[in-house]
């Protein structure tokens, strides 16, 4: 009776392939969330089935609409754990398949499987014993961890290679979930990196890759097992993986390279596989960058690769020049041809790496004619890739305080160029620059003002958004270097025309301040004119004072070069005779009564129509221009109608214009890194002489912490001139300190501060703030840095960089903290196998430890034999055969000498103090076996053990504190190879 | 770990076989696909096939109306995965004999069997066909 029903639902039961069809099927009007949801329900009814065959199939759909549906199936972990115990295989199979899939460290069920786990463990049939395995592999806890070690363990020695490859890559599983089973199963994993089998050696050989990718130095003792794989193994996986450990063993063993460097070389040259091609010419380039005829070989792979039809093989190409691109450049310029062609490459990908690699030859010698290339092809690509251009070009144009330009006017032509370019989205970086180089650049700016003005006076970039960016620093840079403009009246109208409405506010505001600098401008120059004018006529009247009043009084009134400049193209004009025409010429521009009179009504009419507007900032500013124009206003006679008048305007209207003009006289700086260092003491501020009460509160409130307060304690001494060189320069980071603290320190270390007083010298850039003293420093920091970008004077450049670099150095520390608390667990494991390999003394011995190190030693040592005796073409035993044995032995012999004198010397010590440690005497016993070994050993058998020696007992004594022995070990071994 | 998932995509987007070898939920999995198969379906054919996407690296490629996409490690070799992936196809072959979506829509199982045999924890164990092949063979034959 109780098996009907059970047999009646198996009968009726819809399986796997009815639900698929059903979800396929179009016929049916029921959507597929509703026929999901419909077999749901009698999935959930089929699992309480006491029938496995029932409870198969439907886990089996479960699992299906699971994987492939996303429906959650973590309701039916019970079922699950049920048909886990299921005799029949294929029970058993659905089950792991639905266990592994859905199953997760958080799954409660975990714990009611770890007997089942090991009794499949256990079970003679390899298929049936790597279902587990599976399963583990996966969702594995460590708890799971824990109790199944001693299972693994035996399953590592299998003899099924298809249990024991599963057990290889479980055993990573578990060594990160319970370190502990590193110190039981280790040298079992390390034996399999011997084996026949390649798929076993594969396995292993993939797990130690893992392992050193997290931890490298911790497996360096393992890298004569990892090279004879490298020079033994014919299977290319095995290879990729092997030459990917040594990729990260090299950079801590430089002694490793040379080893390396002519297998690697070999399998390059051997394979036609281009995946191991790729991993030997990747690993060179990031690991082998020192050997030339490497990177050569590499290099010639690296074309291959380049003008390979395969797109895949050009993007690898390309991705590993970029590697060698920072050391060896040469190899990208060899290889120029194919990026530049790259650039215009289907794949996006490939365009950004090529572009990578263009940015990366760029020197001040060809910048511009990359940039010419490369601005061409920003007008042809997409959006995005010309985006790409563009910020990379400004990224490294703008490096280092633009570094690489020379040609500064060229290079402002570009920035202008790329604003016209109509996909630009970099306006922000292109804003930046513009201002940035017109306050650093002297010789930029009349070509600033040129492109500024292109800008400006086109309507039509006016409703690009995109572009508000840029035209906000083209406004600021014509207001600001109006001196150069070659009309500023025209300048005046792009920057009032009705279509900057369509600007944002903050844009706006500028267009208005600008606007404020050209009308002071030019209300000047035009008063000026009319002074020389007038003057002239005096000086028609009165022939021989004339010149010298003309002279001094324009003298006074222009403390500009330029104003000099169009003053004396003012003289020149009423020198030839055109006494009669009262307008003046600026470089073709008349600046005549009426065109003043346009100019005043237009700003006039415009900034009351702003001094309305709802924003705030653009009020403001309209009601600043808007005062002076109401000023000027009332001033009588300010605005002769009648050209032929003669008679001087107000001195009150000329003075006014002048003050404003010196309002706006003042150049305006970049702000360097280290301002703060130059704010001056204040008057009056009382210092303690004696601070050392001071050096606690430095100790934990200083806002430059780190250097400082490790070094703080020695700045009472008065040698240690380096270090506060360096400390200096540390200081000049923080810019938030208070000047109290600056003027305390400067005190007690001012051998170490620039004057403050008499520094005309200098050529930093200058102090924020507004002393008159840091003016004439500002104009002079202008001109420096013209001259820095000239290179004979690149040295000077590094003045400022102190900085960067020290808060680079702060990051770095932090980070490491950082990264050093994140890895705790990395560490542990790479602790536990540093325990295994080198033997560590340090912690005490527990009971497992001290069984399981010295006889796997021995084990590793035999199968060492064996492989040896087998592997007769073996490179490294050939190479003994060919070098012959008796330099070897002697230093072998010298160095067992130093040895046992220097661990003897060792143990008197200990004698004396106190009973010879139960460690030490192991040691010593090692040593002494081990040389009375090595000495009855001869050729091929030498090697090995000397192989093995250097592998276990030199980092003991690394670990024991004897670097140089061990290092001496190192050598031997090496050497004797 | 080196391989973090296998993907079996049609050319519609719809995923036909998922196999992760790191635990996610089923709510990051299917944004994961989600982004994963816009990333590449709509790549062609003369784009390289490696994608970049978070902090790993998606090596695909398409075999009729089927893409095989298989996220890896940076480090990982590239051409190994292209490799592996033809591996898979061609193991599906053999045993399906021409594979096309629907054997493995209907045979789910098996195709994770033969993923089961080839990979395991981001390590590819097996990479003989015949290896591969041999405990389903069996499987076919008790069933």
């Amino acid at each position: 009776m109780t098996s009907s029903p059970s047999i009646m639902e198996s009968f009726f039961q819809r399986s796997l392939d009815d639900l698929i069809k059903s979800l396929r099927s179009p016929l049916l009007s029921s959507s597929p969330s509703h026929i999901i949801s419909k077999s749901l329900d009698d999935i959930r009814r089929e699992l309480r089935s006491t029938d496995p065959a029932t409870k198969a199939v439907a886990l089996q759909k479960l699992t299906y609409l699971s994987s492939l549906h996303s429906v959650d199936m973590s309701f039916a972990a019970f079922p699950v754990v049920e048909l886990l115990s299921s005799p029949r295989f294929a029970h058993k199979k659905i089950a792991y398949l639905s266990a592994s899939l859905s199953f997760h460290p958080g799954t409660d069920v975990l714990l009611l499987i770890p007997n089942q786990l090991r009794k499949d463990l256990n079970s003679p049939n390899p298929f049936e014993s790597s279902l587990p395995l599976e399963f583990l592999s996966v969702a594995s806890t460590p708890d799971l961890a824990r109790e199944l070690t001693p299972e693994i363990f035996t399953l590592l020695s299998s003899t099924k290679t298809h249990v024991k490859k599963r057990a290889i890559s479980v055993i990573h599983t578990f060594f990160n979930l319970y370190p502990d089973s590193v110190r039981v199963a280790f040298k079992r994993l390390v034996e399999n990196l011997d084996g026949s089998d390649p798929t076993v050696v594969s396995t292993a050989i993939g797990v130690f890759c893992e392992l050193a990718s997290k931890d490298p130095r911790s497996y360096l003792p393992l890298a004569p097992e990892f090279y004879r794989v490298l020079v033994d193994s014919k299977n290319n996986w095995i290879l990729i993986k092997a030459v990917k450990i040594f990729g990260q063993l090299v950079p801590l063993e430089p002694r490793l390279a040379k080893r390396v460097v002519d297998p690697i070389c070999e399998h390059m040259r051997r394979t036609g596989a281009k995946s191991l091609i790729f991993e030997c010419v990747r690993m060179i380039v990031s690991s082998l960058a020192d050997y030339e005829s490497a990177v050569r070989l590499a290099v010639e792979k690296i074309h291959e690769f380049l003008v390979d039809e395969d797109p895949n093989l050009r993007y690898l190409g390309l991705n590993v020049l970029s590697i060698l691109s920072s050391v060896n450049l040469w190899a990208v310029i060899e290889n120029k041809e194919a990026i530049i062609k790259s650039l215009c490459d289907a794949d996006p990908n490939i365009q950004l790496e090529a572009l990578r690699l263009v940015m990366a030859m760029v020197s001040d010698e060809n910048v511009a004619e990359i940039s010419r290339v490369l601005m061409n092809y920003a007008v042809k690509s997409d959006p995005e890739f010309c985006n790409e251009i563009l910020g990379s070009i400004l990224s490294t144009c703008g490096r280092n305080v633009y570094e690489l330009i020379v040609d500064f006017d060229w290079y402002v032509s570009i920035l202008g160029e790329m604003s016209r370019n109509p996909n630009c989205r970099m306006g922000e970086e292109i804003e930046c620059q513009m201002v940035d180089i017109g306050t650093r650049v002297k010789d930029a700016r009349p070509e600033l003002v040129r492109v500024g003005r292109d800008l400006l006076i086109d309507p039509a970039l006016l409703g690009n958004p995109l572009l508000h960016h840029i035209l906000s620093a083209a406004a600021w840079v014509s207001g600001e270097y109006i001196e150069f403009s070659k009309n500023p009246l025209e300048l005046m109208e792009a920057l009032l025309q009705p279509r900057t409405n369509l600007l944002p506010p903050n844009v706006r505001a500028v267009y208005i301040q600008s606007a404020f600098k050209v009308l002071v401008f030019t209300l000047n120059l035009y008063f000026m004119e009319r002074d020389c004018i007038m003057s002239s006529s005096v000086v028609d009247l009165l022939p021989g004072v004339s010149d010298s009043v003309t002279e001094t009084h324009c003298l006074e009134d222009c403390n500009s070069a330029e104003c000099k400049v169009s003053v004396e193209e003012v003289k020149l004009s009423v020198e030839n005779d055109d006494a009669a025409v009262t307008h003046s010429i600026l470089d073709n521009v008349r600046l005549t009564c009426e065109s003043i009179t346009c100019m005043w009504n237009l700003i006039k009419l415009a900034m009351e129509l702003m001094s309305g507007s709802e924003e705030v900032e653009i009020q403001e500013r309209a009601r600043n221009v808007l005062g002076l124009i109401h000023m000027l206003q009332e001033i009588p006679g300010f605005l002769i109608q009648n050209e032929v008048a003669f008679e001087r305007i107000d001195p009150k209207a000329t003075e006014l214009v002048k003050l404003m003009l010196d309002a706006f006289s003042e150049e305006l700086g970049p702000v360097p890194m280290n301002a703060q260092e130059k704010v001056p003491v204040p008057d009056g501020l009382t210092l303690d002489e004696n601070l050392s009460k001071l050096d606690s509160v430095f100790g934990d409130d200083l806002p430059f912490s780190h250097g400082f307060s490790i070094q703080g304690h020695q700045h009472k001494e008065t040698d240690g001139v380096p270090r506060f060189n360096m400390m200096n320069k540390e200081e000049l980071e923080p810019l938030t300190e208070s000047t109290s603290l600056l003027a305390q320190h400067r005190q007690r270390h001012g051998l170490y501060y620039l004057p403050t007083e008499n520094e005309p010298e200098s050529n930093d850039y200058p102090p924020a703030n507004n002393d008159l003293q840091s003016l004439v420093n500002l104009v002079d920091a202008a001109e420096d840095l013209v001259k820095l970008t000239e290179p004979s004077k690149k040295p000077n450049r590094a003045k400022p960089r102190p900085v960067v670099i020290k808060l680079d150095e702060g990051n770095e520390v932090r980070a490491k903290t950082a990264k050093s608390v994140k890895d705790s667990k990395d560490d542990l494991i790479s602790g536990v196998v540093r325990d295994i390999l080198l033997g560590d003394g340090s912690k005490p011995i527990s009971s497992q430890k001290s069984t399981s190190n010295k006889p796997p030693h021995r084990r590793v040592k035999e199968e060492g034999d064996s492989s040896s005796t087998k592997s007769k073409e073996n490179v490294v035993d050939t190479q003994i055969l060919i070098h012959g044995s008796p330099s070897s032995r002697k230093s072998r012999h010298r160095s067992s000498g130093k040895e046992k004198s220097k661990s003897s010397q060792d143990n008197k010590e200990k004698d004396g103090k106190r009973q010879e440690s139960s460690r030490q005497k192991t040691h010593n016993d090692q040593y002494s076996l081990l040389f009375t070994t090595l000495c009855c050993y001869q050729g091929e058998d030498l090697e090995q053990h000397l192989v093995f020696f250097c592998n276990s007992s030199s980092y003991e004594l690394s670990s024991s504190g004897f670097p140089e022995e061990s290092s001496l070990v190192m050598e031997v071994a090496w050497n004797s190879h | 770990m080196g391989i973090r998932f296998v993907l079996l995509v049609n050319k519609q987007g719809q995923t036909r076989l998922a196999q992760y070898y790191e635990h996610l939920t089923i709510q990051e999995r299917r944004a994961l696909e989600g982004e994963i198969v816009r990333k590449c379906l709509t790549r062609t054919e003369n784009q390289c096939s490696f994608v970049e996407h978070r902090n790993y690296k998606v090596v695909y490629r398409r075999y009729a109306s089927l893409f095989f996409l298989v996220g890896v490690d940076n480090d990982e070799n590239e051409l190994a995965i292209l490799e592996f992936i033809h591996l898979l196809v061609e193991t599906m072959d053999r045993h399906f004999g021409n594979v096309c979506e629907l054997d493995i829509m209907f045979h789910l199982e098996k195709a994770h069997f033969m993923l089961e045999e080839m990979v395991m924890n981001g390590y590819i164990v097996e990479t003989s066909k015949s290896n591969i092949l041999t405990p389903i063979q069996l499987l076919d034959k008790a069933s």
